[in-house]
């Protein structure tokens, strides 16, 4: 079963590089924090896109899922499908909170 | 050991493989960690229980008189911290899914045994966190830890209590993946995926929740670690937290829980029922895969517990109805364990009498749960105790009668030996009777108002109560008289031989208790699941053989 796993050697540049990345990134959030880019919303999606940009290089890079098996990608693939199922129902009672009317509903 | 007994060569096997400490506490055994793991749990199961008999007290007079608010509060919060994070969830997973998952697939051990002692290590690691609360003056916040009381105004050790479930978390983690990796990798030939014990079906999907939900909540209590520590703002509306995001997370997991603690009671009840009928399950395939489909709708479900929260009446109405949805793969079990038995050769031995007991509870359980899922019922009857009744009678009426049912089965494989059956019989009773009586009344004192958590209530709830406290006691035995017999019968039951109950199954083809590698030969499986034709064969050849 174990017979075609394959240990892909990965160059040291390539982490160097994606560390390198990883700081110049986390500066770049701290960076944009103190600016007012108009509304407060679209500085949390800017937040949130490098930070999901981040975890993908994390991810794939030093968790070596880009050089992973199929069952490997597939696992990764229904964590995430979880954690937008969560998400999406969360943000369901938070869309329609204020339909009723009602304070608080 | 001892030089009375007169020397009878016991054939190697995991006991006395080795001996001293050491050989436990750094064992890749599955069964020995299994071992560790009923010490460590049993111990807790006996901590959460004297807090339950603290209630029972307080509740059996209408005044607070044995002790007072503050007390009353950390009482049932340990209560129910202990007995749902280091009881209920590791219980039948760790114990005897440790111990019975290799050899029901004809495997040497787990995919992962380093990890599966190390996992041991983490849950005493967080037991010992637990222990630490516990004597350092408790917290008082109930087990759902609900923000902003447990962020900004509870006086409870709150961040510790959180960090033991928190690392405790992480030993569930390592648990399933071993799980999960094993039932892949590890079947003997010919051991199909529809061969394969309904046991280990609802191990494999008890699994996928441990991994799949068990990091929401470490996630959630660590929010709530920061929170209460560095005030940053999550839950707490006062630091522009949002204190329903709480209960969401909290209950994302907490609710797929409840299926981690009634999932492998179920396995455990499918393979008791199908023994003492010598029959094969009716409708396998629809047992096997609605253990799948609870693992995954149960994830949709927890807004149930938010209907009085400020949550949409609109994300309560999709709650609501895919709640109902989730009870049918329940009933599925039910009403197929109900069948089998039908027209079956049932043997009332102890095991089956656990198993009985469960359908009958946890339907109970489940019913009104369904009453609960009902989002105008659920005004009246939220936070009262019919919540209470609920849910013991299927974490306890269910899970833990599933457990006992488990390990009654497989106790003379585990230690070798068989334990007193009349007394067995006798438990298994005072169980059903102590538990009914306990727990019943609740329903009532729920529906006429009585609210959880209070330990001061109208005299006119007290018959109820004291019904209940009686009922507690009766129980509290139905606990006492196995925990005696079953230790007892480790050095002086009959020895049971390698199949007592004339089950099917690849771990009662082994000798018991099994050898350090389960099988002297890899088995080959050639037939399906509880076929009881090919039994009689096999059982004849071990008879020869012993
Ligand atoms: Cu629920």
């Amino acid at each position: 079963m174990a017979a075609h796993e394959e240990h892909h050697v990965v160059p040291k540049s390539v982490y160097f590089a994606v560390f390198t990345a990883l700081i110049v990134l986390t500066w770049v959030t701290a960076w944009i924090s103190t600016k007012d880019l108009g509304s407060s919303s679209l500085n949390v999606a800017v937040a949130l896109s490098i930070a999901v940009f981040k975890a993908s290089l994390v991810v794939l890079f030093f968790m070596h899922v880009k050089y992973g098996t199929k069952l490997t990608k597939m696992i990764v693939g229904i964590g995430i499908v979880w954690l937008l199922m969560l998400l999406f129902i969360v943000m369901i009672d938070f869309w329609t909170r204020t339909w009723m009317g009602v304070a608080g509903r | 050991m001892t030089t009375a007994t007169p020397p009878v060569k016991e054939p190697k096997n995991y006991l006395n493989a080795e001996h001293g400490l050491r050989s436990w506490l750094l064992t890749q055994d599955h069964k020995r960690i299994a071992i560790l793991y009923l010490i460590a749990v049993s111990a807790f199961f006996v901590v959460g229980g004297l807090m339950a008999v603290l209630i029972r007290l307080e509740l059996a007079t209408p005044a607070g008189d044995l002790m007072d608010s503050n007390t009353y509060n950390k009482v049932f919060t340990m209560h129910g911290v202990i007995m749902i994070f280091f009881f209920l969830i590791p219980s039948i997973p760790a114990i005897l899914g440790n111990f019975l998952l290799p050899l029901m697939i004809g495997a040497k051990d787990l995919a992962f045994p380093r990890i599966n002692l190390i996992s041991w290590y983490v849950y005493m690691l967080g037991g010992t966190f637990g222990v630490i609360v516990l004597l350092s003056g408790g917290v008082d916040t109930g087990w759902t830890f609900y923000t902003p009381f447990s962020s900004s105004y509870s006086n409870g050790y709150v961040v510790l209590t959180a960090l033991a479930a928190f690392i405790n978390g992480f030993s569930s983690i390592l648990t399933g993946l071993n799980f999960i990796v094993t039932v892949h990798r590890m079947r003997a030939p010919g051991l199909t995926w529809f061969r394969l014990p309904l046991f280990v079906w609802a191990h494999y999907s008890t699994s996928v929740i441990m991994i799949l939900g068990t990091p929401v909540i470490a996630v959630t209590l660590f929010l709530l670690m920061l929170e209460r520590g560095l005030h940053i703002g999550f839950f707490d509306p006062a630091y522009g937290g949002d204190p329903v995001l709480f209960q969401h997370l909290f209950w994302f997991y907490s609710h797929p829980a409840v299926y981690i603690m009634i999932l492998p009671s179920m396995g455990v009840i499918s393979e008791v029922i199908s023994t003492f009928s010598s029959k094969k399950p009716f409708g396998y395939t629809f047992i096997a895969f609605s253990s799948v489909a609870i693992a995954v709708f149960g994830f949709l479900v927890w807004g149930h517990h938010l209907y009085v929260s400020s949550q949409s009446a609109y994300a309560g109405m999709v709650f609501s109805i895919l709640s109902y949805i989730v009870a049918i793969p329940s009933a599925i079990k039910v009403f197929n364990w109900a069948a089998t038995m039908y027209k079956g050769s049932v043997r009332l031995e102890a095991p089956m009498l656990y198993a009985i007991g469960f359908i009958g509870l946890f339907t109970v359980g489940g019913l009104t749960g369904l009453f609960l899922a009902a989002m105008g019922l659920d005004v009246h009857l939220t936070d009262t105790y019919f919540v209470i009744a609920h849910f013991h009678y299927v974490m306890v009426g269910g899970a833990i009668m599933g457990y006992q049912a488990g390990i009654h089965f497989w106790w003379p494989k585990i230690v070798g030996r068989m334990y007193p059956r009349a007394w067995a019989t006798v438990a298994a009773i005072l169980t059903f009777v102590g538990f009914n009586l306990t727990f019943f009344p609740q329903f009532i004192l729920g529906y006429l108002g009585m609210p959880r958590r209070y330990h001061v209530y109208p005299p006119e709830f007290q018959v109820f109560n004291v019904l209940s406290s009686a009922g507690a006691s009766v129980l509290g035995l139905g606990y006492l008289i196995p925990a005696i017999y079953l230790i007892w019968s480790i050095k002086n039951g009959e020895p049971a031989g390698a199949n007592p109950w004339g089950a099917t199954g690849l771990e009662w083809q082994t000798s018991s208790p099994p050898p350090t590698e389960n099988f002297e030969v890899t088995p080959v499986v050639t037939t399906e699941a509880y076929d009881y034709t090919a039994l009689t064969l096999t059982t004849q050849e071990v008879t020869h053989v012993g």
